[in-house]
């Protein structure tokens, strides 16, 4: 800052002098520039993680006193409708990350020539993922109707009987599964292209040229050479899986008898059904916990990662 | 030389197939409510087509009032962001001080610890702060965002330091260098930003949800929630797929008009 007030003249005759008066009111200049962000930082992301975790070490007596321990985990994980929760979601991120990555990267290597076609069936896959996932809910709460519902009305022309998509606790979680892989796919794909797009055709013309075929290619180079690209990838949906949920609280609200609930349903839920601060809590610090765990293993790949994409 | 076919074939089958629920919406929302109860889950587009379903969506719920808040809320904050994220990635990108990189780091924890997992304390937060229930409530936790400030410390970075070394000579100072020297610059940085920002927020449903309660705070995607529960009460599919389609189609249809643009934002970032 004080550089500002240095004449022209001065600082091309000195400029280690200029360097040195820079010093300390640049760092106090640099913090005046972080200040704004850090104000919500804290009050918004750093500050709610210590209030969550008082929140859930706090037992709430029953004359309104209050005193330290571990009861709202002990609470939270006898109870069953948590065990479902965590049990759902582990099957939701097994079922939607397996079938949606392999789908994305099945689609970019597809797709990844640009043509007429290509781009248009591009468009087509992207697009979910442009539309809010309450918006998908929407068309999905159709889509599963029985009987009349679209995908049954289809269906019955190969003669399979109805199927009610979203009440049967067995077929429930595979149906918000279905959703998940159908909006997500086309985001991935994104990723994948843009990954395709860096590797240089020369390394996959010699291989063609040494006679390898199109599987061998694919396999020592192109997937190799992903690398990135995918662990940024995994990253992303294990993230998605964590905090997305708009459709489970919109189609099934959980059930039916806990068929399709999820961590931050069962969050939600606490919160704002059962007004169970303490259980919504320490339901949170696990979640937290998850997350803060996903971050200590992944943020240097992930900043690598967007780094590689551009 | 068969399999020069195959493959487009079925990637064409599985595009059209990922396309079915939009063709739904397109085919539903525009056949008249009386023919709904007969064919409603045909894709075929046969007549009689109308707009009575949009007419019918449109006085049926608050779309006026849920467009205006929706755009209020991704405009306001896109501003706040544009102003934060700017400073603090022109701070990481050229300046040294003590403790950058520690915070740094700190900062991308935001890419994990997204606002929907702290809804609890949040929450108290915001009535706290007297916020429950207004726009800006529902846009404070996102004011800061760390994809932001590591999308524009990228980007600073990629622009010769010879600019605003000229402009720190001639005397101006570094809030100057950075409205007036860099930001005109940086432009296509902006303009990723602004495009994931805007449709992460368009889309956004659980935080508004939780972080209002009355009908004149609501956003397009709360509104829509309880929108489709009475439309889906009284089985009214067309209404239903007109409404979803006023929710959906601004971002759609930008997204089909300004393709190569939202495609190398989004693959730049990955992250909202």
């Amino acid at each position: 800052m004080s550089a500002a007030s240095t004449t022209p003249n001065l600082a091309s005759l000195a400029p280690s002098i200029v360097a040195d008066r820079r010093r300390i009111p640049t760092a106090w200049a640099a913090y005046a520039l972080l200040a704004p962000s850090a104000v919500f930082l804290l009050t918004f992301t750093y500050w709610p993680v210590v209030q969550v975790l008082f929140g859930s070490l706090t037992v709430k007596g029953f004359q309104g006193a209050a005193h330290w321990g571990v009861d709202n985990f002990a609470r939270l994980f006898a109870d069953p409708h948590f065990a479902h929760a965590v049990r759902n979601n582990l099957v939701y991120a097994a079922g939607t990350i397996v079938p949606s990555l392999v789908l994305a990267l099945g689609f970019a290597v597809g797709l990844s020539e640009t043509t007429r076609l290509s781009s248009a069936l591009r468009t087509a896959i992207a697009m979910p993922m442009l539309i809010p996932l309450v918006a998908a809910a929407s068309l999905f709460v159709f889509i599963f109707l029985p009987n009349a519902g679209l995908l049954d009305h289809y269906l019955a022309y190969f003669g399979i009987a109805e199927t009610n998509w979203l009440g049967d606790p067995s077929v429930a979680l595979g149906s918000i599964v279905a959703i998940t892989v159908w909006k997500n796919t086309g985001y991935y794909m994104l990723f994948f292209l843009a990954g395709l797009a860096g590797i240089p055709q020369d390394l996959l013309d010699a291989a063609k040229i040494d006679g390898a075929n199109a599987i061998q290619r694919f396999l020592r180079i192109t997937l190799p050479l992903l690398g990135p690209t995918c662990s940024f990838v995994l990253i992303i949906a294990l993230l998605n899986v964590l905090t997305q949920v708009d459709h489970v609280i919109v189609m099934t609200q959980g059930g039916p008898s806990d068929a399709t609930s999820m961590l931050l349903f069962y969050i939600y839920q606490q919160a704002h059904q059962n007004y169970d601060v303490g259980l919504a809590s320490a339901a949170t610090v696990v979640s937290v916990g998850f997350l803060f765990a996903l971050s200590v293993v992944s943020l240097r790949s992930l900043e690598r990662g967007i780094h590689h994409e551009v | 030389m068969r399999s020069s076919r195959f493959w487009p074939l079925l990637l064409t089958a599985a595009a059209v197939l990922w396309a079915v629920p939009f063709l739904w919406m397109a085919v539903a929302s525009m056949r008249p409510g009386g023919a709904g109860a007969v064919d409603i889950a045909s894709l075929l587009p046969a007549g009689p087509f109308g707009l009575d379903n949009f007419r019918d969506a449109w006085s049926s719920g608050h779309f006026p009032l849920w467009y205006l808040n929706t755009v209020l809320l991704c405009g306001g904050l896109l501003a706040v962001q544009c102003v934060t994220v700017s400073l603090a990635g022109y701070a990481f990108a050229r300046m040294r001080f003590p403790g950058r990189d520690a915070l740094f780091y700190a900062f991308l924890l935001q890419l994990m610890l997204v606002p929907p997992i702290l809804i609890v304390p949040n929450l108290s937060t915001l009535v706290a702060l007297h916020l429950y229930d207004t726009l800006a409530g529902v846009a404070a936790p996102y004011c800061a965002s760390a994809f932001g400030v590591f999308l524009m410390r990228q980007t600073f970075r990629t622009l010769p330091a010879a600019y605003e070394e000229a402009a720190l000579v001639d005397g101006a100072s570094r809030l100057q260098i950075i409205v007036h020297v860099l930001l005109p610059l940086a432009r296509p940085g902006l303009t990723a930003f602004a495009i994931v920002s805007v449709t992460s927020h368009w889309n956004e449903f659980l935080w508004p949800l939780m972080a209002t309660s009355s009908p004149s705070t609501q956003v397009l995607t709360v509104g829509l929630a309880s929108f489709t529960a009475g439309a889906e009460a009284g089985s009214e599919w067309g209404v239903i797929a007109a409404g979803t389609f006023f929710v959906a189609a601004p971002l759609l249809i930008a997204f089909v008009a300004f393709q190569r643009q939202f495609v190398s934002s989004f693959t730049f970032s990955g992250i909202k």
